[in-house]
């Protein structure tokens, strides 16, 4: 089976001032491709870090992690962007869009970096925002968006270069249930539409239901592990 | 990647970014302006007074070159005199030279019925003085001389006051001719002139120069040439020229005969440049601020571009675009502004209020900015450059942020 994503005895821990903080003990994790994958777990679990290390955000203290077939722990600065920009896609809580930005100029700022022509990611820009329900909004910039609207930008932003992967920490965690719902349904389709890997964490029961694996993390470690078809 | 999708890109997001905070980079866009502006003018009003008191003192009787004899600068007596060749006068008629004259300087003393003083008889070509010297535009009382042979003399106001005559008395001068005896002659005061600084007033005396020939017994001797060119800073043909002319005797250029005002043109440049400095040295902390403020408010959103993996070298070239906008923008308006203050000020800044001191230090009471290139251009040149050397370290700052750290900043 093809992996998308491979976590072999991961661990990170965080110095604060005198104080070890251990984060992550001991992560070993396969995600095949197109897979549907929720972290849950209670707040400090280590669910975002561990997030951020399969994301190339942070480092591991120890072990390996495997990105589409690259080890993301040895990649220097530059390949790790590079990385980021061709492979994975991030959806972060707080919307993080670029608020100077319209939603389409949002969503063409990675395909801008890639270099893609003009014509082809304007047109792959028009695309998506219809694909999420934000046709006639392209040119509004997040301030103007409702926070579900804003999500489904940034999940468009994730989703249009095509990456293998998609991460995203607590998506639904500023969003109404009925918003929530919307858009858990949208990256469920998203990942069976556009063949892509999804990983999110949460702590929101209805986002676990649209899991195919859920994972458990209690204190760093990984308690649970289920898959759910 | 083809680099011209990130041009436009860094332009957008910088350009829009620099609006985010409007009243913010106005102020610093107005420091700014207020700082090119400063800088022109200031080097504008500096240089047209360093250039008049410069023209000024070439037009007492320095000119653009003088030939004379090599030993008569250190020793000006008239056994330091010569006959101009006639090849002289062709190569002095030669293209970029605009007027010339010949003269006899030699000391002398002057006396009325109740004062004597020591001057420097000078003996001119009265229509050749024009555009030479200033004595050809400075007789404010009587005439000036008609001719090489004219009896007249002319007076400085200061040294008539001194010696208690005037227009139309008769004065006494006394040299020593080529034969070391003393020559002497009674001459009527035909003129008397006004210039700045005074002191030139009572250290001159003008006679025809065939008179100041006859009076010495010189013959066809004569002690200096003075010449003027179309350029004071390009005398390198002219002097060549010369030179190469009259090999036996000295050609030299204001440069040497005035080595005070070559100093006080370099005294110029480098308070110029400290002043430029100071400039700088404000405005750059109000640019290196401003874009600390704005890459501090901005850390999550450069821990974004990093998670999409946008390259450190982008981050810090967004930084850069952002003050190379806000620097183009001072510059060209602060250009504007400057150009038209100048234009405003063309007829003159009138300081004749503080004449007096104005004088003891060697300005002329109405100066004109003059618009120099090279000094708009090292403005421009030590702003943009410095600016966006100071903008480093922010930009610096922005791009080494590690993104999980930026990201998830408060």
């Amino acid at each position: 089976m093809e992996h998308t994503v491979i976590c072999h005895n991961v661990s990170k821990v965080y110095r604060q001032e005198a104080v070890a903080v251990q984060a992550l003990t001991d992560i070993n994790l396969d995600i095949p491709r197109l897979d549907f994958v929720c972290l849950s777990g209670p707040s400090g679990s280590g669910k975002s870090t561990l997030l951020n290390l399969i994301g190339g955000l942070d480092r591991p203290t120890t072990g390996e992690i495997t990105v589409d077939g690259q080890r993301v722990d040895q990649l220097g600065k530059s390949e790790l962007a590079a990385l980021r920009l061709h492979k994975i896609g991030f959806v972060f809580q707080a919307y993080n869009l670029i608020p100077v930005l319209t939603a389409r100029e949002n969503v063409e700022f990675v395909m801008q970096l890639q270099g893609m022509e003009v014509a082809e990611r304007a047109a792959k820009a028009r695309e998506i925002l219809k694909e999420v329900g934000l046709d006639g909004l392209e040119d509004r910039r997040p301030g103007e968006l409702s926070g579900g609207q804003q999500q489904r930008v940034a999940v468009a932003r994730a989703i249009v270069s095509e990456p293998s992967l998609v991460l995203a920490d607590e998506p639904t965690a500023n969003l109404d249930s009925k918003t929530a719902e919307n858009l858990m349904q949208l990256l469920r389709h998203m990942n069976q539409e556009h063949g892509v890997t999804f990983i999110f964490s949460t702590h929101d029961k209805l986002v676990m239901d649209f899991s195919r694996r859920l994972i458990t993390l209690h204190d760093g470690s990984i308690v649970n592990d289920v898959r759910r078809e | 990647m083809p680099s011209e999708w990130r041009t436009p890109l860094l332009l957008t997001l910088a350009w829009r970014n620099l609006w985010r905070h409007t009243r913010r980079t106005l102020m610093i866009l107005f420091a700014f302006v207020l700082g090119v502006w400063s800088m022109i003018v200031i080097a504008a009003i500096t240089r047209g007074s360093m250039e008049q008191q410069l023209d000024k003192s070439i037009l007492n009787l320095t000119g653009h070159i003088q030939i004379h004899v090599a030993a008569f600068r250190d020793d000006p007596v008239i056994e330091h005199r010569f006959i101009p060749p006639p090849a002289l006068e062709t190569a002095l008629t030669g293209e970029n030279i605009t007027a010339r004259a010949q003269r006899v300087r030699v000391p002398a003393v002057i006396s009325s019925e109740r004062e004597s003083a020591g001057v420097t008889l000078v003996g001119i070509e009265p229509q050749r003085e024009r555009g030479l010297s200033f004595i050809a535009t400075a007789v404010t009382d009587g005439r000036l001389l008609e001719s090489p042979d004219d009896q007249g003399l002319l007076l400085g106001r200061k040294l008539a006051e001194r010696l208690e005559t005037g227009l139309g008395r008769r004065v006494v001068l006394m040299s020593q001719d080529v034969n070391n005896r003393v020559a002497d002659r009674g001459f009527r005061v035909v003129g008397i002139f006004d210039t700045q600084p005074r002191q030139m007033e009572e250290a001159y005396v003008f006679i025809g120069r065939a008179t100041a020939q006859k009076m010495l017994k010189l013959d066809d001797h004569i002690t200096e040439v003075a010449v003027m060119t179309a350029d004071r800073d390009r005398l390198e043909e002219p002097l060549a020229r010369l030179r190469a002319t009259v090999p036996g005797l000295g050609v030299q250029p204001w440069t040497v005969l005035e080595p005070l005002l070559v100093l006080t043109r370099k005294i110029t440049d480098v308070i110029l440049i400290i002043w430029y400095a100071i400039v700088f040295a404000a405005m750059s902390f109000g640019l290196v601020n401003t874009l600390l403020m704005a890459v501090f408010e901005r850390t999550r959103e450069f821990g974004l571009f990093q998670s999409l993996g946008m390259p450190p070298a982008h981050i810090l070239g967004q930084v850069l675009v952002e003050s190379l906008i806000l620097l183009a923008l001072a510059l060209v308006i602060g250009n504007l502004v400057a150009a038209g203050t100048v234009y405003a000020l063309r007829d003159g800044i009138d300081l004749t209020s503080v004449a007096a001191g104005m004088e003891l230090m060697g300005v002329a009471p109405i100066i004109y900015p003059a618009w120099s290139s090279g000094d708009v251009a090292a403005a421009n040149l030590l702003v943009f450059v410095l600016g966006l050397a100071a903008s480093l370290y922010p930009a610096w700052r922005a791009a080494r942020h590690v993104p999980v750290e930026a990201i998830t900043r408060v």
